[in-house]
């Protein structure tokens, strides 16, 4: 999408339930590895899989979920490996989004659920709620193959997005500041590694 | 296919050797004169994954991934970039993830940027503080083993080691 088009976009931002929408846009978990970002996309995706072996929830590292999948995707070429995280996580290491677009793994998926606030903290604002587009960013960063999500109509391109096998790609998924699904996830990382890794190496 | 390096980057070719000996595929780094010998011998290997990174902390994920995903990665960052990596050594310390970090000192021995003295003589108690292991190698003869020993501290014991090399194995910059 041309800068220009992405720009003309923001009156329709911030509208969808991310309790619905996450689920829908990643359809079957058990085709990814997944890494999700610490605070809202981890009860996301601790909900969605129930905290199934192919996935690791951050809990704290803020900025690490970009990088994390992309070592796991380097490492496991024959998978297809989705970080998903917040606005707020991939502000704070939006450098992360150009070493993806460096790199160019073809088996990396990121989906970033943008609600324009900290919801962890109180819901301030982020930078997205104002000026920042975090779409143009990772254009712009070298991830060619990105959409922005803002109505139950782009749900299937955006699943479709996600299942890429040729390009890393990018899908922002604004939806507005409700909580994310009430989910009282593992917060043991040392328990949580050797269950993924025993999994997936074994 | 072997390439050496000549004079003082001999060293630099032990290093490299010991960790691709030890099954490290993944090189990631933030370029650093320090290292230059090390990251071109890592492009230059077609069994070799390299990572450049826009800032060091990527580097402390990314090789937590990868070792979610079964391989051995290392870190090549200069000391000013341990500062960035600080709160990135949560995720290593809580989930007891593997890493090696190699770090090139500058603000050490022999320093003529008066800029580089902060974040030089701080990254030892700063890696300490977050749960990293730290060996100083000032000689060539001892990079072998030091490579060694940090590899099997990291990837048998689950553990985060850096090696601070210091500006009497590489050198001090002149200004």
């Amino acid at each position: 999408m041309a800068i220009t088009e992405l720009k003309t976009k923001q009156s329709n931002l911030f509208t969808l339930d991310r309790c619905t929408a996450v689920p829908s846009i990643i359809g079957d978990s058990s085709e990814f590895l997944i890494i999700a970002g610490l605070s809202g996309t981890a009860k996301d995706i601790g909900h969605l899989t129930e905290e199934s072996p192919n996935a690791f929830l951050l809990g704290g590292a803020m900025g690490a979920a970009v990088t994390m999948a992309l070592g796991l995707a380097l490492s496991q070429t024959d998978r297809k490996v989705l970080a998903v995280f917040g606005d707020g996580e991939c502000l704070m290491n939006s450098s992360s989004l150009s070493t993806v677009g460096f790199v160019q793994p073809n088996n990396l998926s990121l989906l970033c659920v943008d609600n324009g606030t900290y919801g962890e903290t109180g819901n301030q604002l982020t930078h997205t709620a104002n000026n920042a587009d975090l779409e143009i960013i990772a254009n712009g960063s070298g991830i060619e193959k990105t959409m922005t999500v803002t109505s139950e109509a782009d749900y299937e391109a955006a699943s479709n997005l996600l299942r890429d096998q040729t390009a890393p790609t990018f899908v922002l998924l604004s939806v507005h500041q409700g909580d994310p699904p009430n989910y009282r996830r593992n917060f043991d990382a040392v328990e949580r590694k050797t269950i993924f890794r025993r999994h997936l190496l074994s | 296919m072997s390439k050496t390096f000549s004079g003082q980057d001999t060293w630099a070719e032990t290093l490299y050797q010991t960790l691709r000996s030890m099954d490290t595929t993944l090189f990631s780094y933030v370029p650093d004169a320090g290292h230059g010998a090390i990251i071109n011998r890592a492009i230059e290997d077609a069994d070799v994954t390299t990572v450049p990174l826009a800032t060091e902390e990527e580097g402390v994920s990314l090789l937590a991934g990868a070792h979610l995903g079964g391989i051995r990665g290392v870190l090549l960052m200069q000391s000013s970039g341990v500062g960035n990596c600080i709160n990135m050594l949560s995720l290593t310390n809580i989930g007891r993830f593997p890493l090696v970090s190699i770090v090139s000192m500058r603000g050490d021995y022999g320093e003529q940027n008066p800029w580089q003295f902060p974040m030089g003589q701080g990254t030892q108690p700063c890696l300490e503080a977050m749960g990293t292991i730290c060996t100083r190698v000032d000689n060539a003869d001892d990079v072998a083993g030091a490579t060694q020993a940090a590899v099997n501290m990291a990837y048998r014991s689950d553990q985060s080691v850096a090696l601070l090399l210091s500006q009497k194995l590489i050198g001090a910059k002149p200004f």
